[in-house]
């Protein structure tokens, strides 16, 4: 789950990581309003979107009174932001973040991740601040230095110290670092975050360390133990459909393509997609509707589905486990005869008691085609949607 | 004829009174799965599916001497559980459970550290030697005895495969699902060290998908350790948008690592039969073992 940058400094205030004085705002009037409780004239108004790049793309200005704050407030709010994360339509700006501008002598790296190889997380900075950490990554990846962090003991004074040392800081500068570093540490253990990146952690000019910038996300398997971070969520920021997807605990991802596919498990579904494509089709989506394939988890999936207006044909590929086939074809019939749906509809059951599910199938009134094997659904639902295209 | 569970397995069920506990632990006895014994805490004296039930592992495994378990508690309590087991000397350990957060599974990899016990998953379906013994979700019916070790990050997409390599008349000496999420116990490369070594295994299946790089690590290993049985792999995921988890916790293209086309090149480079379509693993184990 990702949070509002305003919202990470909220979260970062409370465990002590230092960050400029800022305040966040629905309306034109809100943000000025906020601009005038800021201590100087110099002041950031920052658009609130779930995407990097805000900078580049417009959404990151400064203002030196308060008739530039509303201008700029005017501005932004409302506006389609694109950045490279956004995709070409962007995201449409609805809060700010008005901010008290700071005097930046040098701008740092920060960030925390799970390093997946060694099974733990992994503290790491960089010099250079302020460009994209993943090109740094690549072509200068001794420019990033690591502390791996022992989960029983967290991240060590002397593990902060070398990092801070690490990146040339010296005299009051180092102690500012060491504590910066330490309670980032514990917001991220403490919040079952995933991800922290600070992008840039600025050195003022008077030698203090802080987070101009906050981006957390948070584990959702640990969301359960945090009612206060779900609280945060801003469902706006989410695609409608995938967002009304987990309230029915299905697992869906829109694409661009126009063959609708639905399966059990995320593997096969991702297969499934793999298979459409290698026939010349393009995937409208991923849908994973979990080891259960009901008829009530199916006629959800296929609301999803038929939400999107460029699937032209559906694939649906069930491999019947302990759930057998046959019960998985009623579900489907017994789904799809309260759906109206007008673009053909290709089956593959495979698995338990296959043939007397392809028999139901067939039988019913309903307009099916029944795949013979994974690579004939494919086959048959590329060619679908490609002949209701013309 | 199998690595890991056999005829020799005495299982123990943790969570054995829950729904999936009860529903998967009957699946497991009309199987032929020896089990042994049940923990819930709090149940201790009670029976289940016929055996007994014990508040702790520790108590369960000295009444019992159980060398299994199979954990189906709820993820807030499934870290807890599989290091119950591991303090009480469970040589092999299969974790059911999805939605662990990864926070609980980076102490229970530091703590697996120090035991001799041997981490299943978690969020996978467990592990089958055909005819002998079942521990997992697994369909049983699907697979048959023979001389195919299976190896997949996934489920239904592990039960394609294997319902493939069926159709060519080939049987599996064990298959295993080792799990979705980003932290797991057991890798691609402990399992191929296992199969290497196990001589009815003739060849194996590897299905891997998008995010991390396990499979990468495991081309690699397939070369230091001249693995010289045939290997087919498939890699889930070639169409997935980078940045989005693909169902799987650990199904992610995150800062431009963990795509599929990387895990197919490296495999391709360690001699690996890479195919690009999920229907076509069962005629390529099948062509390759023909060649051989």
């Amino acid at each position: 789950m990702k949070v509002h940058e305003y919202q990470g400094k909220e979260i970062f205030r409370q465990f002590g990581v230092v960050v400029p004085e800022g305040y966040p705002a629905f309306s034109i009037d809100e943000a000025v309003a906020n601009y005038r409780k800021l201590p100087g004239d110099l002041a950031v108004v920052k658009a609130q979107i779930h995407a990097g790049g805000r900078g580049k793309g417009g959404g990151v200005k400064l203002a030196h009174n308060e008739k530039e704050v509303r201008d700029l407030a005017r501005n932004m709010l409302g506006m389609q932001l694109v950045t490279h994360q956004t995709g070409p339509a962007g995201k449409q700006v609805q809060r700010l973040l008005v901010e008290a501008g700071v005097r930046i002598a040098r701008e740092l790296y920060a960030g925390i991740v799970l390093d997946r190889s060694t099974g733990e997380f992994v503290f790491m900075v960089s010099t250079e601040g302020g460009i994209e950490i993943e090109k740094v990554s690549q072509k200068t990846p001794d420019k990033i230095i690591k502390e791996w962090i022992n989960p029983g003991l967290g991240l060590r004074g002397y593990q902060a110290r070398k990092l801070a040392f690490a990146l040339g800081l010296e005299g009051a500068q180092v102690k500012s670092a060491i504590k910066i570093f330490q309670s980032l540490w514990q917001v991220f253990y403490n919040k079952d975050c995933s991800l922290i990146e600070i992008n840039p952690l600025v050195v003022t000019e008077d030698d203090q360390v802080i987070a101009l910038d906050a981006k957390i996300n948070f584990d959702d398997n640990g969301l359960f133990r945090h009612s206060e971070i779900k609280e945060l969520r801003d469902i706006t920021e989410e695609d409608p459909a995938e967002a009304e997807a987990t309230k029915f605990s299905l697992n869906y991802i829109k694409l661009d393509g126009n063959v609708g596919c639905m399966v059990n498990g995320a593997g096969l579904a991702m297969a499934t997609m793999d298979i459409i494509k290698l026939n010349g089709g393009e995937p409208a989506n991923f849908l994973d509707v979990g080891g259960v394939a009901n008829s009530k988890t199916v006629a959800n999936g296929f609301r999803l589905i038929l939400s999107d207006p460029n699937v032209k044909s559906v694939l649906i590929n069930i491999f019947g486990g302990i759930v057998r086939c046959d019960r998985v074809a009623a579900g489907i019939i017994e789904a799809l005869s309260e759906i109206d749906v007008k673009i053909p509809v290709i089956i593959r059951l495979e698995g338990t008691n296959a043939q007397e599910a392809a028999r139901l199938l067939k039988e019913s009134s309903l307009q099916f085609k029944v795949a013979k094997s994974l690579q004939d659904g494919a086959e048959q639902a590329v060619k679908a949607a490609a002949g209701g295209a013309k | 004829m199998s690595v890991l569970v056999n005829q020799e397995t005495r299982l123990l069920i943790q969570g054995i009174t829950g729904q999936e506990g009860s529903f998967h632990g009957a699946q497991m006895l009309e199987y032929g799965t020896n089990i042994v014994g049940g923990v819930t805490p709090g149940k201790g004296g009670q029976e289940a599916l016929g055996v007994p039930v014990f508040n702790t592992v520790e108590a369960a495994v000295r009444a019992t001497a159980a060398n299994t378990s199979v954990i189906f508690v709820p993820p807030a309590f499934a870290a807890e559980a599989i290091m119950e087991a591991a303090a009480a000397d469970i040589a092999l350990v299969v974790c059911i459970t999805e939605g662990i957060p990864t926070r609980d599974m980076v102490e229970v990899h530091k703590f697996l550290a120090t035991k001799n016990t041997r981490l299943i998953g978690p969020n996978c379906p467990g592990i089958i030697s055909p005819g002998q013994a079942k521990v997992g979700i697994m369909p049983g019916f699907i697979h048959s005895p023979g001389s195919i070790g299976v190896v997949s990050r996934s489920g239904t997409l592990t039960y394609e495969a294997v319902h493939q390599l069926g159709a060519f008349g080939l049987g599996q000496s064990t298959s295993t699902g080792i799990g979705g999420d980003p932290i797991i116990g057991t890798t691609f490369i402990d399992m191929l060290a296992l199969f290497k070594d196990d001589p009815d295994t003739k060849g194996v299946v590897l299905i891997g998908e998008i995010g991390g790089t396990a499979e990468e690590e495991a081309a690699q290993w397939t070369i230091d350790n001249n693995f010289t049985k045939p290997i087919v792999a498939f890699i889930a995921g070639q169409t997935a948008p980078p940045g989005r988890r693909m169902g799987h916790a650990g199904a992610i293209i995150a800062g431009g690592k963990g795509t599929a086309k990387d895990k197919m090149q490296a495999l391709q480079k360690a001699g690996i039969i890479v195919v690009t379509s999920p229907a076509e693993i069962g005629s390529a184990m099948h062509t390759a073992l023909n060649k051989n």
